[in-house]
């Protein structure tokens, strides 16, 4: 995978089966291919993928497609996490997108037409951007710290959508609108194909271009960078910036998904799957090293765990529980202290038998 | 602190102590041992060891080999509570308390006095009182510790250690920011604990400062140990070899005459010139001049501005009058990216908070600054990053000679180097460097000011700050005397003048 960080800096063992369990995405991968065996036990032709109509059609194309709306805002959220920062607002920018580009479909002469559903989605994502870019600006220039300045947005936001709805869920039928969340793309969900062509794109630049490594340095030690010559502020602005445009774009997906502006539930609690998304993949909330393989393989263990809830046959009542007790396992096994500890009671065990013969 | 043991059986013996880190192996099978009422020196060039024998000793890193036995019980510490409970107390470098908290309540932290499950104030200052007046200081409890020095704030660390009834007290480099005078006072004091039986293990760079205390010392070289010595039994030129490991050719050549002719005399026009230069507050405005080719010396003692003056040429902070001219082109030194791309390097007297940039590689940290120059998008490439690093990686003897190692997990002296590499590789024609060897040990030292001189004769100006005025008189060849946050003088260095004289200046403020 091209966003791999590298070696971590837990002491690695001679052994390569030692290193493997302790790869930070150990833990987070087995949580991922226990939770699709567990699926597959319930239902055993969940792994099936069949062609229908020319589409490709099954629980691990639903898991893509699902999964593109917090794929993207988890992107974003991993940039501005290593920069020491953190991003509240992401669901209310999801909110805005939705209703902006449905309000501007619904009042439109032409609601089927492809120009206007590229005019809406270009409005949609350039107030997003700007939105990023006024977060950026709060933390960046004036300083504010980055939970605060992005409380901001997230609160007012969802007032600046029902400001763009007049506090109406606004129903729209735009075909080439709808094709953006449920449509497909050469036999694969529009959305997926969106979603996940981001983030090679972004996982390409941030790897083969120095910006990765900057934005570390950034994360790690900021008045080292900045004395370095590092334009520290830019690329802090630069990474909100590039949260708000992320999550203006997942915001359309959704919206096209229900094809109605709910400017009080669309991407609600958003912002605490991305970070969780984050955290499970490996990237400290205090900034620095950040892997995007690893938000992968975060927004896919929370996409599963969404769908194994159906499957299963969990009260969605209890999801949240549920979800949480995932969420608690995994970064357990992922702390450094609790590894530790295994580590050193397994070493124990291993020395006993000798301390007895001796 | 009566019940030490006959003095025949050391209270610490470490043995075959090995830990590795990725890497880097840090300890390979070292003995040592410890016993009471002795000061023991812990001697080693940077990255010898010492930090992480020490570490080891506190439990803050578990070991991979080896045994611990303190008191004749084998430990085997998962943590630094662990290692406290066995008696062992440390005060680091770096003062571990709270500012805001009284004198008292540093000193007492997680072991007030209780009465009837509250806090008993009052109990607490009077047990504090008498800790200090064990110690012979005469400190109010019920102050607050941020209104003392750092001299005081230490002696309340060794204090806060005591309190626990410390069988050993580990003083990692206490003396470093202390005076001459606040170093007797300390010293004062840890042969009083001596004298009570305790162990104390002094870690320092200063030699002279080890000799004055020390009774017996280790010395560590390559995470190895080289051998165990009674302090007046090695001179100090052989223990300098000790350490470093070879004959003392490295600070033979050190002699490097840097007494040649520059272009200040001829006439020619400086690199850098700063008129009236100053920020309110920071330092008062200020002229200096640096031509290329010349090492000007900034000498003055902590606090007198010198490392304000090296912040306002570099960019680092905004001046608030005067001009520079750089080649005699008006330049506004906005900030340090503006700077560097006026070929201004600066290195920072704060390693830690403002150079090393830990959970990235030295190769990252080295190329951070050609990086950062070049922006995002240009990334430099691997085979240009290759050859800069071994070229650096090479010319300043970083070790470990691993390129991937992070850089947290490098000695002081090391990240130093690589910091200086970070800047070399920018190819400045201005090279700032506050206190490059603070805390750095004798061999990393003579290599960085080696570098120093070679770099001028090869045409660069340098800039040179040290809180030592040896090495400020041995490299500079002119010298600006700082007081109170105002440049008071500026003398060109020669033969004639000498560390006194220049004390002189300091204390007379330049009048007379």
């Amino acid at each position: 995978m091209p966003a791999t960080t590298g070696s971590r800096t837990r002491p690695a063992g001679p052994t390569g089966l030692r290193n493997l369990t302790h790869h930070t995405l150990f833990w987070p991968v087995v949580a991922l291919v226990a939770l699709l065996v567990a699926n597959t036990i319930f239902s055993p032709d969940f792994l099936s993928v069949s062609i229908l109509d020319g589409h490709l059609f099954g629980a691990p194309i639903d898991i893509l497609r699902n999964s593109a709306p917090l794929l993207l805002v988890s992107l974003g959220m991993t940039l501005v996490i290593a920069t020491r920062g953190i991003d509240l607002s992401v669901g209310a920018v999801v909110a805005i997108a939705g209703a902006l580009s449905l309000s501007f479909i619904a009042t439109a002469p032409d609601p089927g037409a492809v120009s206007t559903v590229i005019i809406a989605i270009a409005i949609a994502l350039g107030l997003c951007l700007v939105l990023g870019i006024w977060n950026g600006f709060l933390v960046s220039v004036v300083g504010i710290q980055p939970i605060i300045a992005t409380l901001i947005l997230m609160t007012a936001g969802r007032g600046v959508a029902m400001l763009i709805t007049e506090g109406q869920i606004t129903t729209v039928t735009s075909a080439p609108f709808k094709t953006l969340g449920a449509g497909f793309w050469l036999g694969l969900p529009a959305a997926a194909l969106i979603a996940y062509g981001v983030y090679l794109i972004v996982a390409l630049i941030t790897r083969r271009s120095a910006l990765g490594m900057l934005v570390e340095a950034v994360g790690i030690n900021p008045s080292a960078s900045r004395l370095a010559g590092v334009r520290a502020r830019t690329i802090v602005w630069t990474v909100f910036a590039l949260s708000g445009l992320f999550s203006g774009l997942a915001g359309l997906i959704l919206a096209s998904n229900v094809m109605a502006a709910d400017a009080n539930n669309a991407g609600l609690f958003i912002e605490l799957d991305a970070i969780l998304a984050v955290v499970i993949g490996g990237t400290s909330l205090q900034g620095g090293k950040f892997s995007l393989s690893g938000t992968l393989v975060g927004v896919l263990i929370i996409t599963t765990l969404t769908l194994t809830v159906t499957i299963v046959g969990i009260s969605p009542l209890v999801t949240p529980l549920f979800k949480a007790l995932v969420v608690i396992a995994v970064t357990l096994l992922q702390s450094p202290r609790v590894r530790d500890k295994l580590a050193a009671r397994a070493r124990q065990r291993a020395a006993r038998p000798e301390e007895v013969a001796a | 602190m009566t019940s030490s043991p006959s003095a025949d059986r050391p209270v610490v013996e470490m043995s075959g102590i090995s830990i590795e880190f990725p890497g880097v192996k840090a300890l390979d099978q070292v003995d040592f041992r410890l016993f009471p009422g002795e000061v023991h020196a812990l001697m080693g060039e940077n990255g010898a060891g010492k930090s992480t024998l020490i570490k080891a000793l506190t439990g803050v890193y578990g070991i991979d080999a080896g045994r611990i036995v303190v008191d004749g019980a084998e430990h085997r510490f998962s943590g630094p509570g662990e290692a406290q409970d066995a008696g062992i107390a440390t005060v680091y470098q770096e003062v571990n308390l709270c500012e805001n908290l009284t004198v008292a309540e540093n000193i007492m932290l997680g072991h007030e006095p209780r009465r009837l499950g509250a806090i008993d104030w009052r109990a607490a200052r009077r047990a504090a009182a008498e800790h200090l007046a064990t110690m012979g200081l005469d400190i109010d409890p019920a102050s607050s510790l941020g209104s003392h020095s750092i001299a005081i704030q230490q002696l309340v660390a060794i204090s806060r250690a005591m309190v626990v009834d410390a069988k050993v007290l580990i003083l990692d480099e206490p003396t470093s920011s202390l005076d001459a005078d606040e170093v007797a006072q300390l010293f004062a004091v840890v042969r009083r604990l001596r004298d009570q039986g305790v162990a104390v293990l002094f870690v320092s760079h200063f030699i002279e400062q080890v000799y004055e205390i020390s009774d017996r010392m280790t010395v560590l070289r390559n995470g190895q140990r080289v051998g165990e010595y009674r302090t007046d039994e090695l001179d100090r030129l052989e223990l300098v070899s000790t350490m470093i490991g070879r004959s003392m050719d490295v600070l033979e050549d050190l002699q490097v005459s840097t007494e040649h002719t520059v272009d200040a005399e001829q006439g020619a026009t400086p690199y850098l010139s700063a008129v009236g230069l100053g920020r309110k507050g920071d330092v008062r405005p200020f002229d200096l001049d640096v031509y290329a080719g010349e090492v000007v010396g900034l000498a003055g003692l902590l606090g007198s501005g010198r490392t304000e003056v090296a912040r306002l040429l570099s960019g680092a902070d905004r001046a608030d009058s005067g001009t520079t001219r750089i080649k005699d082109v008006p330049t506004r030194l906005r900030n340090p990216r503006a700077a560097i791309s006026q070929g201004i390097a600066f290195s920072s007297e704060d390693r830690k908070s403002e150079g090393v940039v830990g959970d990235l590689t030295v190769r990252e940290n080295i190329v951070l600054g050609l990086q950062a120059g070049r922006g995002w998008m240009r990334r430099l490439p691997r085979r240009q990053v290759d050859e800069i690093v071994e070229k650096y990686m090479a010319a300043l003897n970083v070790r470990p000679a691993n390129p991937d190692a992070l850089l947290r997990n490098l000695s002081g002296g090391n990240q130093q180097k690589v910091l200086l590499a970070r800047w070399l590789a920018t190819a400045p024609e201005l090279l700032i460097l506050d206190e490059p060897t603070r805390g750095i040990d004798v061999g990393a030292k003579a290599e960085i000011q080696k570098l120093v001189a070679e770099l001028a004769s090869q045409g660069m100006a340098v800039v040179f700050i040290s809180a030592e005025l040896e090495e400020v008189l041995r490299l500079s060849h002119r010298i600006g005397v700082m007081r109170d946050r105002r440049k008071v003088a500026e003398i060109v260095n020669s033969e004639d003048v000498g560390v006194d004289d220049v004390v002189e200046l300091i204390a007379s403020g330049g009048e007379h």
